[in-house]
């Protein structure tokens, strides 16, 4: 190793344009051998830019100016070939999204070991029985199995230790992780977490890890440096940032979603019961496979006030989503729905149109919820089309001007393309989707996680105060307890299909019962805030 | 979270579409009007003019002159004694052994090249005979095919007829392509498989036996060139449609729109067709010259348009067989197709690349 004091990797002064458009204003920051580094910012800052930049994976129209030194060696002015021999084996990449990160068409042990046959040299022999150490250490139970897998055999979390697993296949001096965990499930998320900590100490890794949670790389990193519109703001060690922020956006993305206040209301009347709700899907049989049936949501029963917000809280796969379709009858479901004193069970999709007006759904993904060929007029006043075909296109648009008001957003945007639109904005134009009919239970599928914190803060004042003033119910599904627990009255905990607890939002904070309600606390708690 | 990088909308200038949009305008108002106004008809037959050249000046020349003249004297079995040209008239003395009859002047008539004859003098016992005749001046922009007809004229009849098959059996291609495609898409299931087999034993009927039964059936129409290759082209359509569909349908707007209510036809209306319009148009693009193509194909078997009629492809292949001695044959119909061809084709890029059309 060298003598402590020369870096191992020193940014100076990178800038990185597209056009006019500067993403990169002149970054500064040095990373000493074995030290955690951390960019946090929020999406569109430039920090995934600023990494990519110094790999020279951007895209040909970007123009990057400045200084990359890795140890001795200009990164930004080594010619490629060179480049890419030291890319893998001496540089490593984990990315964010582990599915697209590996080929589907290759075995995981095929993948891992092309990387030790092409950068290490080793003889493909070698190769896999090494890929089955690597493995192990990236703690993936069976090694000696999964080596056959296809990525698509493998969960979110076993492929982003695949992905790990390649990284450091060639003992790389800098790892660098982009957003490793965001895609994951909180807990698989915590565990991941835990084994770049203990690779990070077993190799003597440096490492850069990008993540728009401040709270999350706080605990992790040994530097960090915030980002915001392509500048650093604030650097400074881990502890400092955390306990003393200087800059106000700092302190923005450090702060936790706040408290609602409390719903003491009494019990109001029941809008929604609903009653042992179960939904299956039939998966084909193969050749010598018998048919498969899958319980998506099983025997569940929930019952919810006049006014009142439920917090939904689950794992991806947990039958969440599936659950709130069903309720709305969206996807075909056994049991009992009582809504309003209706029993919707033998309702057809004709007989259940005029109920659509009272019953709304907000999705998770404003980019995909919104359709990119119609403009965001048409767009909010859909509803109103079904449910009020009477009306003149001259009073549609009026309602359009007013809904968007009413969430917030210039009632000039009606005239634009989703596309045009900010996340944030999208997500309102689908609540006004939704509010535009006046409806009495909303649906909301995770309608904050695609969104960057003072985002998200914004959406949930909105829902609060829509809720106030006309007396909404709310369904709240999210992965996220620190969300569930801010806006939700009562809070139900589903796993594999079931909801295995449930009770008022404090008591099942303060008093989990279940081991599993109490791994998501401690993941949504620990990272989101002190 | 990947951050994208920032949108470099190195925008689609709309220069490409209007273009295209121009030369289309330009091509179809060319073919309405041009055959009006240019003199000729498509089966105009100019004995005197076969295979002439292009040229922007009017016939006949002086070589012209000289053989039709000759042409008209050996059928007349007479010698040209004297010729002189006084401007638009040639005043001629033609001399034969026997008495010439007036009356055999009618060939000056019936010539390409000249006007009526007008006898001046008849002497020597009306064996010489003194007359004037004009000229008869024609145009030939595009020059003559081996038949003696004005290609200008012709190419732009062709032109008529192929934009008619392209558009018209585009649009059955269309219709019941896209209505087709998005129902089996949506419906999905047994609904969907039944659909897509039909489409496959359709397909599986070789595309000039349905079009030598359909004309042994019916008979040789013009429609039902349209009906054959719309019956074809919509399968292709169908496919695509539904493909597109059955991505869309998971997407989440859809979801939104069944939560609000919506009817299935107003979901595939308003959201599905709308979202698929980006692959529709491109292979509408591709579509509108593979009809105009197979079009000449059908019409090269004499199944299609017949003779004096004609298409843009058959004038090519007409072309391609003289294209040693008389290349304009083949130059300016192919011409007129790659223009519209190509402006069609960037149209339709064009139009996939706008907003609002599913890409962006």
């Amino acid at each position: 190793m060298d003598a402590r004091g020369k870096p191992l990797l020193r940014v100076r002064d990178l800038r990185v344009s597209y056009g006019a458009a500067s993403v990169v204003k002149g970054v500064n920051f040095t990373l000493q051998r074995g030290e955690t580094a951390a960019i946090a910012g929020e999406s569109g800052s430039g920090k995934t830019q600023t990494v990519l930049a110094v790999l020279k994976l951007l895209p040909r129209q970007a123009v990057t100016t400045g200084s990359a030194l890795f140890e001795d060696t200009e990164l930004l002015a080594l010619p490629r070939n060179r480049f890419d021999a030291l890319l893998g084996r001496r540089i490593a990449m984990v990315f964010q999204e582990p599915m697209s990160s590996l080929d589907p068409l290759f075995t995981v042990g095929a993948q891992i070991g092309a990387i030790l046959h092409l950068k290490a040299g080793l003889s493909r022999r070698a190769a896999v029985a090494r890929a089955k150490e690597l493995l192990d250490l990236a703690g993936i139970a069976e090694p000696g199995r999964r080596v056959h897998s296809y990525p698509h055999e493998l969960s979110g979390g076993q492929r982003q230790r695949v992905a790990i697993a390649m990284a450091i296949a060639c003992n790389p001096d800098l790892l660098i992780a982009d957003e490793p965990t965001t895609a994951l499930d909180v807990t698989v998320a915590a565990r991941i977490l835990e084994l770049l900590a203990k690779l990070k100490q077993s190799f003597g890794m440096a490492m850069i890890f990008i993540s728009h949670d401040l709270g999350l790389v706080r605990r992790f990193a040994d530097r960090v440096h915030v980002m915001r519109e392509g500048e650093i703001v604030e650097a400074g060690s881990a502890a400092e940032v955390a306990a003393n922020p200087r800059h106000e956006y700092t302190r923005m993305l450090l702060a936790a979603i706040p408290r609602a206040q409390e719903h003491t209301r009494t019990e109001t009347p029941v809008l929604l019961r609903a009653q042992n709700i179960g939904v299956r899907y039939s998966l084909r049989g193969g050749w010598l496979s018998a048919a498969r049936e899958i319980r998506a949501v099983d025997g569940v029963s929930l019952c919810l006030g006049q006014g009142r917000t439920l917090g939904l809280v689950g794992e991806s796969g947990s039958g969440k989503s599936t659950l709130a379709r069903a309720i709305l009858k969206l996807v075909p479901a056994s049991g009992m729905i009582n809504f309003d004193g209706r029993d919707l069970t033998r309702l057809d999709r004709a007989a259940m149109r005029p109920l659509r007006r009272s019953m709304q759904l907000v999705f998770q993904d404003p980019y995909g919820s919104l359709s990119p060929s119609m403009r965001v007029g048409v767009i909010v006043t859909e509803g109103l089309r079904v449910h009020e075909p009477a009306i003149s296109g001259k009073e549609r648009d009026a309602r359009a001007a007013l809904a968007l008001e009413e969430v917030l957003l210039d009632p000039g945007l009606r005239h634009r393309f989703p596309q045009e639109l900010s996340g944030g904005q999208r997500q309102r134009v689908a609540i006004a989707r939704a509010m535009i009919l006046k409806p009495r239970l909303v649906v909301l599928d995770e309608p904050t996680s695609a969104l960057d914190r003072a985002v998200q803060i914004g959406i949930l004042a909105l829902l609060e105060d829509l809720q106030e003033a006309h007396g909404l119910t709310y369904v709240f599904i999210s992965h996220d307890l620190a969300v569930i627990r801010a806006v939700a009255d009562e809070i139900a905990v589903m796993k594999d299909g079931r909801i295995i607890e449930q009770g008022a939002a404090h008591e099942i904070v303060l008093r989990p019962r279940e081991p599993y309600t109490r791994a998501l606390i401690a993941a949504a708690f620990q990272t989101g805030e002190t | 979270m990947i951050e994208s990088a920032p949108a470099v909308h190195l925008s689609p200038r709309d220069w490409p579409m209007r273009a295209s949009l121009a030369t289309l305008g330009l091509i179809a108002l060319l073919c309405l009007i041009g055959p009006l106004v240019s003199g000729h008809l498509y089966d105009q037959v100019y004995r005197d003019y076969v295979l002439v050249s292009p040229s922007l000046f009017a016939h006949p020349d002086a070589r012209e002159t000289r053989e039709a003249l000759d042409a008209i004297a050996r059928r007349m079995r007479v010698r040209v004694e004297a010729s002189r040209q006084d401007g638009e008239v040639l005043h001629l003395t033609f001399g034969a052994d026997r008495r010439i009859d007036p009356r055999a002047l009618r060939a000056f008539e019936r010539s390409d090249v000249f006007g009526p004859a007008r006898v001046v003098e008849t002497s020597d016992e009306g064996r010489r005979l003194s007359f004037d005749v004009p000229f008869k001046r024609t145009v030939f922009l595009f020059g003559t095919d081996a038949n003696g007809r004005d290609l200008f004229t012709r190419t732009l009849i062709a032109g008529r007829i192929s934009l008619a098959v392209g558009l018209l059996a585009s649009f059955v291609t269309l219709t019941i392509g896209v209505a087709y495609g998005a129902v089996a898409g949506y419906a999905g299931g047994r609904i969907d498989a039944l659909m897509m087999r039909i489409v496959e034993i359709v397909y599986a009927l070789p595309f000039i036996f349905f079009v030598i039964v359909l004309v042994m059936v019916f008979g040789r129409h013009f429609v039902l060139i349209f009906i054959a290759i719309g019956a074809v082209e919509w399968l292709d359509m169908a496919r695509i449609v539904r493909g597109q569909t059955l991505s869309i349908k998971h997407r989440y707007f859809v979801a939104a729109a069944e939560a609000l209510g919506a009817s299935a036809p107003a979901i595939l209306w308003r959201h599905v067709i709308p979202n698929a319009a980006g692959p529709i148009a491109a292979f509408l693009a591709v579509l509108v010259p593979r009809v105009i193509l197979l079009e000449s194909f059908v019409s090269f078997l004499g199944l299609g348009v017949q003779e004096p009629l004609t298409s843009w492809g058959v004038l090519v292949a007409d072309g391609a067989r003289n294209i040693q001695g008389s290349i304009h044959l083949l130059i300016f119909p192919a011409l007129f197709l790659g223009a519209t061809l190509g402006a069609m084709q960037s149209l339709g890029n064009a139009w996939q690349g706008s907003p609002g059309t599913g890409r962006h």
